[in-house]
């Protein structure tokens, strides 16, 4: 390009743009409209899918809990139909012989009082061993903390409650350092749980829960029998592992076939990792082909008025050409128009969505239900990557075939007088 | 330069799929420097296949033409564009302004093609703006002014890159019978200063001020000579 063809490109594009201020400014709208959809569509995708992730691993991530069953296989002169019911002391004697991953009991009690001053509200109550905390993400609110193997080792009375359970027995006082009765016994409350959105849980919730050494708890009940087993590895692909080693110590401990399914009821959360992680997947190129098309509808828009314009202008491209215009210089236009419609109207939609999106993001999510599940809206850098690779192809597209035709006209056929 | 046009054997045939029309059958033209070339014809007789092949609208299908001594025929397409450009100004019965700029725009055109810097643009444009009478008109919209007028804003465009000749196409075709006169008129001050004029027309009081009258019928030149005084 010289730069006489700059000038003369130049030129016809400054006299064509002055002229159809309406058309560009419609064009450019249902640019806008495609963008700000495509990128709306995508940051709420994204939000709920940071969301569901969050709510998801709100229980923990990496666990494999166990509830104890009954045996459906004959072993060893042992008939089937025995329960296998796993103890306290299990505990020690699985993690010295399944080193690499973390285990801990529980212990539960459905309904039981939760009594301070003149108020009494019945609640579920866990006893565990004191690494459940931070592997369940029961993280304590400023002031107050987990349990701590001190506690579990001097079988202490204190209690970490689940922040709607606080609310519901100490309304707006500070529970933390204060006595309450747990089913008449005296417990001091150490620390109240940060708020947190969670979707999957076993036994109850854990906001309305309250949890206390496994060993107190043995100590106030009276009784050794874990209510579940649950095993947590550092990464995911450590599970399968893991699992089939605890199994065969179990086996060897109570006396069943290791290849018996129906001794414990596992609950593996990487396997629902795994479906969630495809799901999420999926939601994504949804969300991204819905936003796709609704771009390229936007685009065929422009290219659709941009071949009305060529057509509409054949006569004047015509006498153009007649007055020594070279392809290049009819078609140039009709490209930088495609291209700066698109720009622009890309550059608009993505102003009015990213107001949008902060506009939401001040939403307290606090308190909405609807929120909570749905998440906040969120653009990233990826989403706008891609927005911008597929309006800039589109641009071209839509300013190319045009241009192409544009320059097919024959001047000769187009000046003869009708 | 003795010879502007110069067409030998040139034939143009075209092929509609089913059919092959010959429009034009071997044509041989030479017009000098000078010279106001009439072409007359009855309709379909291949009049403005060669005005479209003179001009570089188009190119013939066989035989060769030269434009001021250059071989046109064996030119691309952007090079036939940037002929036009420098050595052809049109001039059509349907005037062909563009629509939507003013009078002055449509006269600045050919010298945007051309390169031309835009203060050189406005002294050639204003001077030829004064001299098709039109002055005063040079912001109006060719919707703006009468058939008489465009024709003129016309005649003003073809003379801007001050080309070797005046291609016209039924220039008076398409008006009353005063503002054709008065195109004539400029038609024939403009040979008066030396231009070059070919003119393609039915128009017997047109051909009648040409310098040479060329008739052609069925795609051949049939008579070729002076016009009667």
């Amino acid at each position: 390009m010289t730069r006489k063809d700059v000038s003369v490109v130049a030129h016809l594009f400054l006299g064509s743009a002055r002229l159809q201020k309406k058309r560009a400014t419609l064009t450019i709208a249902s640019i806008a409209w495609g963008t700000v959809t495509i990128l709306l569509l995508l940051a709420f995708g994204e939000g709920l899918k940071r969301q569901l992730s969050t709510n998801e691993q709100a229980m923990g991530e990496n666990l494999a809990i166990h509830w104890p069953g009954e045996t459906s296989k004959v072993w060893k002169g042992l008939p089937e139909g025995r329960r296998v019911q796993p103890r306290i002391d299990d505990i020690a004697m699985l993690r010295e012989r399944v080193p690499e991953c973390d285990i801990w009991g529980e212990m539960r009690s459905g309904r039981t009082a939760f009594t301070y001053g003149r108020k009494t509200v019945n609640a579920s109550l866990a006893g565990v061993n004191w690494i459940y905390g931070d592997f369940r993400k029961h993280y304590p609110r400023p002031g107050g903390r987990f349990l701590n193997a001190l506690d579990e080792e001097e079988k202490r009375r204190v209690v970490f409650l689940g922040y709607e359970l606080a609310e519901d027995v100490f309304g707006k006082e500070d529970p933390v350092g204060k006595t309450l009765l747990i089913n008449n016994s005296p417990f001091t409350v150490i620390g109240v749980m940060q708020k947190k959105t969670q979707s999957s849980s076993y036994g109850s919730p854990d906001k309305h829960h309250a949890v206390i050494p496994i060993t107190t708890f043995r100590a106030l009940i009276g009784r050794d029998k874990l209510w579940v087993l649950v095993l947590h590895t550092r990464k995911p692909g450590d599970m399968a592992g893991a699992l089939a080693r605890a199994n065969e110590v179990m086996a060897a401990r109570y006396g069943y076939d290791p290849k018996d399914e129906h001794v414990w009821g596992i609950w593996n959360t990487v396997k629902g990792q795994e479906v969630s992680a495809k799901i999420f997947l999926g939601m994504e190129i949804f969300f991204g082909i819905i936003g796709a098309l609704t771009l390229i509808i936007g685009c065929v828009g422009v290219a659709n008025i941009m071949y009305a314009v060529v057509t509409e202008r054949t006569r004047e491209i015509g006498v153009k050409m007649a007055l020594g215009a070279r392809r290049g210089w009819i078609t140039a236009p009709f490209l930088l128009e495609g291209l700066i419609y698109t720009f622009l109207g890309g550059l608009s939609g993505a102003v009015i969505a990213i107001v949008i999106v902060t506009l939401l993001g001040l939403i307290p999510q606090e308190g909405n239900q609807v929120l909570e599940f749905l998440g906040k809206p969120t653009l990233s850098w990826p989403i706008g990557a891609a927005t911008v690779v597929i309006l800039g192809t589109a641009g071209l597209l839509a300013g190319y075939f045009p241009a192409r035709r544009a320059a097919a006209i024959d001047p000769a056929a187009t000046l003869r007088y009708e | 330069m003795s010879e502007i046009i110069h067409m030998e054997g040139i034939r143009k045939v075209y092929d509609t799929g089913k059919v092959k029309v010959e429009a034009l059958n071997g044509i041989d033209l030479v017009v000098t420097p000078g010279e106001f070339v009439a072409i007359v014809g009855p309709s379909g007789s291949g009049k403005s296949t060669l005005m479209n092949l003179i001009g570089c609208l188009d190119t013939p299908s066989g035989g060769r033409y030269r434009l001021a001594g250059e071989n046109v025929s064996a030119f691309g397409k952007d090079d036939l564009a940037d002929v036009r450009n420098r050595r052809v100004g049109f001039v059509f019965q349907g005037f062909n302004l563009l629509p939507a700029i003013s009078a002055y725009e449509n006269v600045e055109m050919p010298l945007v093609f051309g390169g031309v810097a835009p203060k050189e643009r406005r002294r050639r444009v204003e001077e030829l703006m004064e001299r098709v009478g039109l002055s005063d008109r040079m912001e109006h919209k060719p919707t703006e002014l009468s058939g008489g007028q465009m024709q003129r804003v016309a005649i003003a465009r073809a003379l801007a890159m001050q080309p070797d000749i005046v291609l016209a196409d039924e220039p008076t075709g398409n008006l009353d019978t005063a503002s054709g006169g008065d195109i004539m008129q400029l038609f024939t001050d403009l040979w008066q200063q030396g231009r070059t004029m070919v003119v393609i027309t039915h128009d017997k009081s047109l051909a009648r001020r040409a310098s040479r009258i060329v008739g052609i019928q069925d795609g051949l030149i049939v008579s070729d000579g002076a016009a009667a005084a």
